[in-house]
């Protein structure tokens, strides 16, 4: 955290910047962090706060092991992408947004990947899988899961 | 070496590129664009490279990752320079063969051509294909002949040749003047005359500028900024460096979705590249002119394409607009004079200068000048992005570039203009698109999303698609919009489910108002013209929802029913397992039955029924409540 904090000079501009690099390292911007960054940059706990929910990139808490983001966008909804979300949060048993209790599964959805030919789309662990079927759901989240089990072994 | 570098030094690079690229007799080019990355093109081009040496003709055959060519519909997409030989859906399997027959015995793979679907003809070179022959490719068309990664490969199609004229032959002045008389307006969706923006800014007098590109493509449906951004990085960077000569500015921002990763990572390797050739930084290209420019990622929210939004995320804020005036120009970035463009407005900016204005707006309309890059997705044969002149038909794009209808469906509308835009419907095919066409019928171009809705669409679902969008992207900041967007979701849900009621109409016509009234930014002021467009067009569809509670395009979940036709199920078994809730009975060779109660109409069986037998139907309305009947009637005999 300190790195990442050491590579920004300490002024309000830098916050996204220094939220993003916290997001990919920890997947999650941790509790600390905010309080850090609030001491550092000079800004309240309360509006970093502010800009880290108002933003879509930055979550609070942990992802899942695997990450599954449907594109919801206009293509791909008109091309059936509710159907795939609907199936995805069947089969995972939890609806987007959320995380598996096992801490396995992330679900998330994206307003567009600009991948449209393609559409619908599903991402898994960023793998594009096009012009998926509800039937491929379970394949993709088979494959997930078999994939943990061979790094394990 | 910065010092030294100079307008001569650029042309002995570019002498030297092209004549090192005259030895290699062929090159062959494959799409890298993120379509074509989704379809495996990365690992093709490696193929490529591994077979050709091979075959030792690593001296003679170049293989190049370029920018996207448009046609994502039949990715991976390779072309073979300098004849043009177009192959497309390109597999690991091929490339041996390709190699042997095409690179030296010179015979085409007729397999991998494109094949004209209403012909069958079988096309060769890349400019014959129906989708690119309509196309005028002045900005987009050196997308598939630059390694986006290289910049020599820029300089030699004659990049920063504008760059070089600006600097060192025309006045600020002059090249205001010129952007003013192309009639070059912003590509960003408002339409505003790029150079009087520029004009605005300039005369605007303080020590500090800032100009910042938009690369915030927040529309779903539209990638064109996307293509650019990876696939011809240059062309934004150096239409913003004459910008920037031309406003004074000292700084530059590229604000890109991080929804974006192969674009983050493009724009940044050019604005490194650029840096190094001293095309960027302190007195570039030897001249004493200084100017720098900074990526910033974005954080996923679609507000912050809105430009005093963009501004305040790029000060490390929420992005929440404010009020205008002052604008940007006058007070923008931490209170100094900025100017914002768009990625597509950026990158016409050096062809303007190397070709000049007049030859600029001697293409396209009277108001509306130059070429629009349009996505055209949805129900469209070939999927992909297109360059045309203002003022084509849509008719032209849809069925002549497009190819028409997927699975020979009916046309019903085309959405432009994203979120804020309208839906175009079938009677306005003959429309010739530019600004003022789609504004008048109720839309906008926006920034160019095209989305192509045939009949299986509904218009009711599309107008609550896009409210909820708008609703969950709305900052909060203006109660009209905050809340307005909700209710109408809360309608347009309402009627979805059959639940509507006969004044639910003019309830939406009365907040749609409301909300463009009262909200603060372009977010709230357009997001109820998909309500509003939809309306006006398809209010036959809204009244069958609402009076006979059924969806004509067989969408609203609500409103239709799954069935199995007894006398063409062959009972095969297959709607049996994939059916997630057990809903379906029935034997091997018997006809299956769905559970009407227990069917939570997913789809799955529709979409497993083989289509030979397609015995699975949809049905809403008085054919729906029929099938109802007799299915309780026959529950109560049992």
């Amino acid at each position: 955290m300190e790195k990442i904090m050491s590579e920004y000079t300490k002024v309000q501009r830098e916050l996204i910047h220094l939220l993003h690099d916290a997001q990919s390292k920890f997947g999650y911007i941790p509790a600390q962090m905010i309080s850090q960054i609030s001491r550092e940059l000079k800004i309240s706990e309360s509006e970093i706060f502010g800009v880290l929910t108002f933003y879509k990139a930055f979550t609070l808490k942990p992802r899942g092991e695997h990450l599954i983001t449907i594109c919801m966008g206009t293509a791909c909804h008109v091309r059936g992408a509710p159907m795939i979300l609907d199936e995805f949060e069947r089969k995972l048993g939890i609806k987007a947004g959320e995380t598996s209790e096992d801490n396995q599964f992330t679900l998330e959805t994206v307003n567009c990947v600009g991948a449209c030919a393609l559409g619908p789309i599903a991402i898994a662990d960023g793998d594009y899988h096009g012009q998926m079927k509800t039937r491929e759901v379970d394949e993709i989240i088979k494959k997930l899961k078999q994939e943990k089990r061979k790094s394990s072994e | 070496m910065m010092d030294e570098f100079n307008p001569t030094k650029l042309d002995e690079i570019r002498a030297k590129i092209s004549e090192s690229q005259k030895e290699k007799k062929k090159c062959i080019t494959v799409c890298g664009g993120t379509g074509c990355h989704a379809y495996g093109c990365l690992k093709v081009a490696e193929a490529f490279k591994d077979e050709i040496k091979k075959q030792n003709l690593q001296d003679s055959v170049d293989v190049r990752i370029t920018g996207c060519h448009g046609f994502c519909e039949r990715g991976p997409i390779t072309v073979i320079q300098p004849e043009g030989i177009f192959y497309q859906r390109i597999q690991l399997k091929d490339i041996r063969e390709v190699i042997s027959e095409t690179i030296i015995n010179k015979k085409i793979v007729d397999r991998l051509l494109y094949t004209e679907p209403r012909t069958k003809e079988k096309i060769v070179l890349e400019e014959e294909v129906p989708f690119y022959k309509k196309q005028r490719r002045i900005i987009f068309g050196n997308n598939g002949f630059i390694d986006p990664t290289d910049i020599n490969d820029y300089i030699a199609l004659d990049g920063y040749k504008a760059l070089v004229k600006v600097l060192f032959d025309m006045t600020s002045e002059e090249v205001i003047a010129d952007i003013k008389a192309s009639g070059l307006k912003g590509r960003g969706g408002a339409g505003f005359l790029a150079g009087k923006k520029w004009e605005i800014c300039r005369e605007n007098n303080s020590d500090v500028k800032y100009i910042i590109c938009n690369a915030d493509e927040g529309d779903p449906g539209a990638y064109m900024d996307r293509s650019l951004l990876e696939g011809n990085p240059h062309s934004v960077i150096e239409g913003m460096v004459i910008g920037a000569y031309a406003i004074g500015a000292s700084l530059g921002f590229i604000y890109v979705r991080m929804e974006y990763p192969l674009a983050v990572k493009n724009i940044t390797l050019a604005v490194e590249q650029a840096k190094s050739l001293g095309l960027l930084g302190e007195t570039i290209l030897g001249s004493e002119f200084k100017f720098d420019i900074r990526i910033f990622r974005g954080a996923g929210a679609f507000v912050s394409g809105e430009e005093t939004s963009l501004m305040a995320s790029i000060e490390g804020r929420r992005a929440f607009p404010r009020q205008r005036p002052p604008y940007p120009a006058q007070e923008g970035l931490w209170g100094k004079p900025t100017n914002i463009n768009n990625v597509e407005t950026w990158a016409n900016v050096p062809l303007v200068i190397n070709k000049g204005a007049e030859w600029y707006s001697g293409i396209g309309t009277k108001n509306s000048k130059g070429t629009k890059i349009f996505s055209l997705v949805g129900k469209i044969n070939n999927t992909g992005l297109v360059e045309v002149p203002m003022g084509m038909k849509l008719r032209e794009i849809i069925y002549d570039i497009g190819g028409g209808i997927k699975d020979n469906k009916k046309f019903k509308a085309v959405q432009t203009g994203g979120p804020s835009g309208g839906c175009v419907p079938a009677d306005k095919l003959d429309l010739a698109i530019d600004f003022e066409s789609l504004t008048r019928a109720g839309s906008m171009m926006g920034s160019g999303g095209m989305i192509v809705m045939d009949e299986d669409t509904c218009m009711v679902d599309v107008a609550r698609y896009f409210l909820d969008f708008t609703q969950e992207e709305s900052c909060g900041k203006c109660v009209p919009c905050r809340i307005g967007t909700r209710q109408l979701v809360d309608i347009l849900t309402r009627i979805t489910q059959g639940k509507g009621d006969e004044k639910d109409l003019e309830k939406l016509n009365d907040l749609s108002k409301s909300v463009k009234d009262g909200s603060l930014c372009g977010l709230g002021q357009t997001a109820p013209n998909p309500v509003l467009t939809t309306i006006r067009y398809f209010r036959h569809e809204y009244e069958a929802h609402i009076k006979e509670k059924s969806c004509p395009a067989l969408v609203c979940k609500d409103l239709i029913i799954y069935n199995i036709e007894p006398d063409k199920c062959v009972g095969c078994l297959l709607c049996l397992k994939n059916c997630p809730v057990d809903a379906i009975s029935g034997e091997r060779k018997k006809v299956h039955v769905i559970d009407q109660e227990l069917c939570i109409k997913c789809g799955a069986c529709l979409d497993v029924c083989p289509p030979k037998v397609s015995a699975v139907s949809k049905y809403t309305g008085n054919k729906k409540d029929r099938i109802l009947k007799k299915a309780s009637r026959q529950r109560v005999q049992k």
